[in-house]
């Protein structure tokens, strides 16, 4: 900042506060008056765009921790505690876990801004390093927050990403050892990733404030890569960029409520809905999407240390781009040769995201080699070459003059852009080695989704008589039965069906004695024990199954709002015992069924016509069953279902209505600029 | 230039201004709600049932209801007189007995066993009064429960209770 500052407060008190600790002037020379290029496009609102969701992921995450148990027995429950009994707990957790999808999309999109207008090159370098620096804090930042739930794929998550270091050779193992705080993942490791996860965030605003300094000794990039040189190139920060900013965030607020609100589970991973389990590692061991291209890179190379090295490289390499890149020319608008291969680069990377998330078999292992590979020929020798042999269009001589030339070519695509990558990456894994189940009609689907109470109702019965013997639910309370968005039954008929269970207790003088459930109790284990293994618990079931949608099943998926995977997964699977086919065995007391992958379930058929008596009429018949019970197990697993498709309808009407007056307000601030309407 | 009123161009600016503020407002209420007691907190404090009958007179029992100690005490006749005899008017916290029980019921004696002071738990039959003595402070309650002597300044409190028969009561 040179010159004097122009920043004289009216107000007496902020004179005398001036005088002492001149914050005020600093926002006002940093954000009021600082001079931003007049040209800069929408790409440009992704800055203020990630800061907004450093804060939502700070905010969320701090009313998460005081609610979370960060020890192995009680942290899965916990999580579960919060999105079932906390006031607001069901939207404030998919908030942050969407907000880290949103906050890296945000970021990706950031990154590929500044590798297409060269805004890595002199005298940005630093900034560009620090932006790598905050990049890597939020690979490391994102992992740990993933371990925290203690799902299956929290606890294989760790076991992986953490047994790299074992790569290293010599101290390796211990580091591995040093790691865990014991001979495998487990509660000091869950512990220390909470303290950790907990102090990054903070440690990436200390890096954020760094990069903005570093922005603001050299000024913005531009879309023509040309430097101001007059106060006609620039217009102040306030009003303009600003208003800019609010109207890009606001947009991007939609995309994000609409995660939120309609899909919470689409980035997610159903695996990760089955308490973490050390003995039992899942088929297909995927990382979050935003990790998929790395992990890609990572499994390319055949042997362990030159994949860890890889992975390694892959981001170290981003630091050496702007001496990596030759051009002495700045923004790619006047590179033809780079714009092209600054696409191929994108495809390369959403290529690499999709294969992250196949197994790692035939084909793919094949292409994830090839395109690893081109992944640094990208860096290594066509950026160096480029910069030599390129042939580059003319650059305007300053912005004001490009600016009145005419409106530059809209790199427009902008969040669509973002979209491909992202749907790129997050394809469902789940093998496809069993039938795909067929689509059911449900009505609590879609934006304007609720459950059916009689529905519930028949389902609860039928858990009762039927699974109830061998699968606890045991995260569902007797009083959930009465609450609103469920069954619907009244407070006293599920006082008389709390009073049907029986709990041991110590009483006063320490003996224990047998006393009635209470509505506030939660459902009692299963009676049976079984000495090979017990039946999974079915609270959170539905949303701990899905099957491959397939491509372009998925993409489509994020626009028709389908999330009953689970359940169109298990009404299949209550349905679809039948004869194994000619030649097909299944391990003894096994039996086949079309759906269960690998196709040996160990549960007999539980339903069939007329099991279990019905009062209301509905046909007593195992597809109703299937569909009833399924329903009901769909509202345990997610009770607040229809609250979150209600605010979400009104967050979505308010987002719109926001968008449109931000984007008038922000038409009629620039016409000062424009000159025009 | 300057206008009395609001011009188009001012309304569009106030429209944005209280869209923002309206939809920053909504945001931040579910951060301080969550704070709140969550739904099996409040179904934990649903009311409770305690059986009268293994109490025997002169005999005092502790229970907990929303994490608060419930003192229960089956008072023997001595101890009833006693509470009633004293000059209402002389208290710190004038209250007479028989707005401390239930009537029919004298002899049960039903306090939250917080002490009104700085809230440590009063050790029962102990102290002058032969009622509660805290032994943080010193201070001294007699047989209904009241301040006697001491600093904190007001009786033992008394929870929300009703007898559902002769020998069971529900608190809460």
């Amino acid at each position: 900042m040179s010159g004097q500052s122009t920043y004289k407060p009216q107000n007496a008190f902020l004179r005398w506060l001036e005088r002492r600790l001149p914050i005020g002037g600093l926002i006002h020379s940093s954000f009021v008056v600082y001079p931003t290029p007049r040209n800069l496009n929408y790409w440009w609102t992704f800055g203020g765009i990630l800061t907004f969701m450093l804060a939502v992921q700070i905010v969320t995450g701090i009313v998460l921790a005081m609610h979370y148990t960060p020890h192995v027995d009680y942290a899965f429950n916990s999580v579960q505690h919060f999105k079932r009994d906390v006031p607001y707990g069901w939207l404030l957790q998919p908030l942050h876990a969407n907000g880290a999808s949103l906050f890296f999309l945000a970021a990706y999109i950031h990154a590929f801004r500044g590798m297409y207008y060269g805004s890595y090159k002199e005298p940005r370098e630093v900034l560009w390093i620090l932006g790598v620096i905050l990049l890597l804090l939020m690979i490391m930042t994102g992992f740990m927050g993933y371990v925290l739930p203690w799902g299956q794929m929290s606890f294989w998550a760790a076991t992986v990403i953490t047994n790299l270091f074992s790569a290293i050779p010599g101290v390796g193992e211990s580091i591995v050892t040093w790691l865990w705080g014991g001979y495998a993942v487990g509660n000091p490791t869950l512990n220390r990733f909470y303290s950790l996860h907990y102090l990054l965030p903070f440690v990436i605003v200390g890096v954020v404030v760094l990069h903005v300094w570093a922005l603001h000794v050299a000024g913005q990039n531009n879309p023509t890569g040309v430097e101001p040189q007059s106060d006609k190139d620039t217009v102040a920060f306030t009003p303009y960029a600003t208003i800019k900013d609010s109207f890009g965030l606001a947009v991007f607020l939609i995309l994000f409520a609409w995660f939120v609100f309609y899909i919470p589970d689409y980035l997610g991973h159903p695996d990760n809905y089955i308490p973490a389990n050390p003995s039992v590692t899942p088929t297909h061991i995927v990382p979050e999407w935003y990790y998929l291209p790395f992990y890609a890179i990572l499994r390319a190379i055949p042997s362990k240390l030159g994949g860890v090295i890889a992975l390694g490289a892959s981001i170290v390499i981003l630091a050496f781009l702007p001496w990596l890149d030759t051009s002495r020319v700045r923004s790619g608008r006047y590179r033809p040769l780079y714009r092209m291969f600054f696409w191929i680069f994108v495809l390369v990377c959403i290529g690499l995201g999709y294969l992250g998330s196949k197994p790692p078999e035939g084909a793919y292992v094949i292409a994830a080699r090839v395109f690893t590979a081109y992944y640094f020929i990208h860096f290594l020798i066509i950026l160096p070459l480029l910069g030599v042999f390129e042939t580059t269009k003319p650059v305007p001589s300053s912005i004001s003059a490009d600016v009145l030339k005419g409106k530059a070519s809209a790199a427009a695509i902008l969040l669509a852009f973002g979209l491909v990558t992202l749907l790129g990456t997050s394809s469902s894994s789940i093998a496809a080695e069993a039938e795909t189940p067929p689509m059911n009609r449900w009505s609590f689907a879609g934006s304007f989704g609720k459950f059916d109470r009689a529905q519930l109702q028949r389902g609860f019965k039928v858990y009762r008589e039927v699974c109830q013997t061998c699968h606890g639910i045991q995260l569902l309370s007797f009083r959930n039965l009465s609450e609103p968005g469920g069954p619907g039954f009244t407070p006293a008929q599920v006082a008389v069906v709390a009073a049907e269970y029986k709990y041991k207790e110590p009483n006063d003088q320490g003996d224990m004695v047998e006393r009635n459930g209470r509505p506030a109790d939660h459902f009692p284990p299963p009676m049976l024990r079984f000495p090979t293994g017990t039946p999974p618990d079915l609270s959170v079931i539905v949303r701990a199954r899905g099957y491959d949608r397939g491509f372009p099943g998925f993409m489509i998926d994020m626009f028709t709002q389908y999330q009953e995977h689970g359940a169109d997964y298990m009404v299949a699977l209550l349905k679809g015992y039948e004869n194994p086919p000619a030649g097909v065995q299944v391990p003894p007391g096994m039996m086949y069924n079309k759906y269960f992958p690998g196709h040996g379930i160990a549960m007999p058929p539980p339903l069939s016509d007329g099991r279990v008596p019905y009062t209301d009429g509905a046909p007593q018949t195992l597809d109703q069953y299937a569909k009833d019970v399924t329903a009901f197990l769909a509202w345990a697993a997610d009770p607040h279902l229809e609250a979150r498709k209600r605010l979400g309808m009104q967050v979505m009407v308010f987002l719109i209505v926001l968008s449109g007056l931000l984007y008038f307000t922000k038409k009629k601030v620039w016409r000062a600029v424009t000159g025009h309407a | 230039m300057s206008s009395a009123e609001p011009t188009r161009r001012d309304f569009l600016y106030i429209a944005t201004a209280s869209a923002g503020a309206v939809g920053a407002a909504a945001a931040v209420w579910p951060l301080i709600a969550q704070m709140n007691p969550d739904a099996s907190t409040i179904a934990a404090g649903a009311p409770i049932e305690v059986d009268l009958g293994p109490i025997a007179e002169g005999q005092v029992i502790k229970v907990f209801w929303r994490g608060k100690p419930i003192y229960i005490n089956h008072r023997t006749k001595k101890e009833i007189d006693e509470a009633r005899s004293v000059n209402v008017a002389s208290l710190p916290d004038p209250e007479s007995d028989e707005k401390r029980v239930k009537a029919g019921h004298e002899q049960w004696q039903v306090l939250i066993g917080i002490c009104t002071h700085l809230g440590c738990i009063p050790i029962a039959h102990q102290g002058d009064y032969n009622g509660y003595f805290c032994p943080c402070h010193g201070s001294q309650y007699d047989t209904s429960g009241r301040i006697r002597r001491g600093p904190a300044p007001l009786n033992l409190p008394l929870p929300p209770y009703e007898f559902v028969s002769n020998t069971k009561i529900r608190i809460g």
